[in-house]
């Protein structure tokens, strides 16, 4: 697997896409930091773009890395490769380019500024590792998509619209329940809520660790009073690993199966 | 050695393979034909385990294939469509794919040098023309010393120096005592060098045997009208 891991990743690194994700970040964290001027509201803007975009630019990037890279799949089979390497490998490729992108993106904006001296630092890496599980999963799910669509078109179209309800839909949804069924206890249903969606849980993920509870929403608070704030950061790392960990067993089953 | 049980494969409601048993010994060039659509590709990506068969059993040295990977170090494969990954120049993909095979006995130095393609090693594989990846193919597929070939249409888009080159080259496996299995549809080539036909139609092994015996049967005095009687009689 590690071999195909390799050859995936020069292959994207070599890619104009990548450069064009990290210039992205590097230009934002640039920005953030001379307008704001304050480590910890930059990181607070920064959330609220990580949480929306790197779903996003996970569906799309692995959607596309999937179909574009079919050849070189269809090569890889007939060597004496494991199946599952070969997509696993492929996976793990194509989200550690992006993670990386977004990381030293980042990064290296923050570590000029002065992070490292900061108070904010914790709350900064905090944020990178939320936006690598987000890059993880929504990888993961973009492939999960593909393998199941031989159609290009479709395929896209399914990871559009995942990404659409995780990120917008999603909360509509969750709001207008909380408010329509306003009577009744709801503070169960919304903690489930929440873990069964990646985006919200990186949201409360972060704010509980910023603990600006002014931000933390219905949901948060809840989460918050729930589990504490140490335990509550520790159990949606946790569910977050999981939501890592279940598309891409089904990664694994779903290339066992399929003819090529 | 390759047996072959019962072997079922269906694409959605399309029945592509409806039960075929074929063993085949070591040693010897033998060519699998059928028109179009006959289930000549399917039989043999279900060796090569790129397609998971419904039912049937396929052994290679006896041993099934079934969810094992490691017996593709002992086949060289020519897929039919010489697709390759774009961004790689030749020179990379060679080396990538000798990095994924366990044998590290290679002479593709030899192979580069037969076809001349030297002048290409450094450019991308997105900028070679069709018969240029075809011969690229044909490397990659005879570098490997393995006892089973594999090729699937193996002629598409080779100029006739290169089609000269690429017989001698079969023709030299085969004396190393290799087993070629071939698809083509050029009944000239297959005639020069086949040894054995196994005949698909319609998802079934409707003929196998030797030219001659084909020719027998079929009362046909060459082998082109042999397979096209062959063909006719059963669309009848």
């Amino acid at each position: 697997m590690l071999k195909i891991l390799k050859y995936s990743f020069f292959d994207l690194m070599r890619s104009r896409w990548s450069y064009v994700y990290f210039l992205f970040y590097l230009l934002l964290g640039v920005m953030l930091l001379f307008l704001n001027n304050d480590l910890s509201k930059a990181v607070i803007t920064l959330m609220n773009v990580i949480i929306v975009l790197v779903p996003l630019i996970g569906t799309i990037f692995g959607v596309m890395y999937y179909y574009n890279s079919k050849e070189f799949t269809e090569l890889l089979l007939a060597q004496p490769v494991k199946r599952s390497s070969i997509f696993l490998g492929q996976y793990f490729g194509v989200a550690l380019s992006l993670s990386m992108s977004l990381i030293i993106g980042l990064g290296l904006p923050f570590v000029f500024y002065g992070i490292f001296n900061s108070g904010a630092i914790w709350d900064f890496s905090l944020l990178l590792v939320t936006g690598a599980f987000l890059t993880l999963i929504f990888t993961a799910l973009a492939f999960v998509i593909a393998l199941a669509n031989e159609n290009k078109i479709k395929g896209f179209g399914y990871a559009i619209l995942l990404w659409l309800f995780m990120a917008v839909i999603y909360d509509g949804i969750f709001l207008m329940s909380l408010v329509y069924f306003e009577e009744y206890p709801l503070d169960k249903f919304s903690l489930v809520a929440t873990m069964l969606n990646p985006v919200d849980l990186s949201r409360v993920l972060i704010l509980l660790k910023l603990d600006i509870s002014a931000l933390l929403g219905y949901t948060g608070a809840v989460f918050q009073k729930f589990f504490g704030t140490s335990f509550g950061l520790i159990l949606s790392i946790l569910l977050l690993f999981i939501w890592v960990v279940v598309p891409t067993f089904f990664i694994q089953r779903m290339a066992k199966r399929k003819d090529f | 050695m390759i047996e072959i049980d019962n072997l079922h494969k269906k694409f959605g409601k399309n029945e592509v393979l409806k039960g075929i048993d074929l063993t085949i010994d070591n040693g010897g060039i033998f060519a699998v034909l059928g028109p179009n659509g006959s289930g000549k590709t399917t039989l043999i990506k279900s060796i090569l385990g790129m397609i998971v068969p419904n039912s049937g059993i396929i052994k290679l040295n006896g041993t099934s294939i079934k969810k094992s990977w490691e017996y593709r170090n002992d086949i060289d494969y020519l897929p039919q469509i010489a697709n390759f990954p774009g961004n790689l120049t030749v020179k990379e993909l060679i080396t990538m794919i000798k990095d994924l095979r366990s044998s590290k006995q290679v002479d593709d130095e030899r192979l580069i040098e037969l076809f001349k393609l030297q002048p290409f090693l450094d450019k991308k594989l997105n900028n070679l023309s069709g018969g240029t990846k075809q011969k690229v193919n044909l490397v990659l597929t005879f570098m490997f010393d393995s006892p089973l070939v594999i090729l699937d249409e193996p002629t598409t888009g080779l100029d006739p120096i290169s089609h000269i080159r690429l017989k001698e080259l079969i023709t030299a496996e085969k004396e190393k005592g290799k087993t070629i299995l071939i698809t083509s549809h050029i009944m000239s080539f297959v005639e020069e060098i086949a040894d054995e036909i196994v005949f698909l139609l319609e998802g079934k092994i409707y003929f196998r045997g030797s030219i001659p015996e084909l020719k027998t049967k079929t009362e046909q005095p060459d082998f082109e009208h042999a397979i096209a009687s062959m063909l006719s009689s059963s669309y009848a």
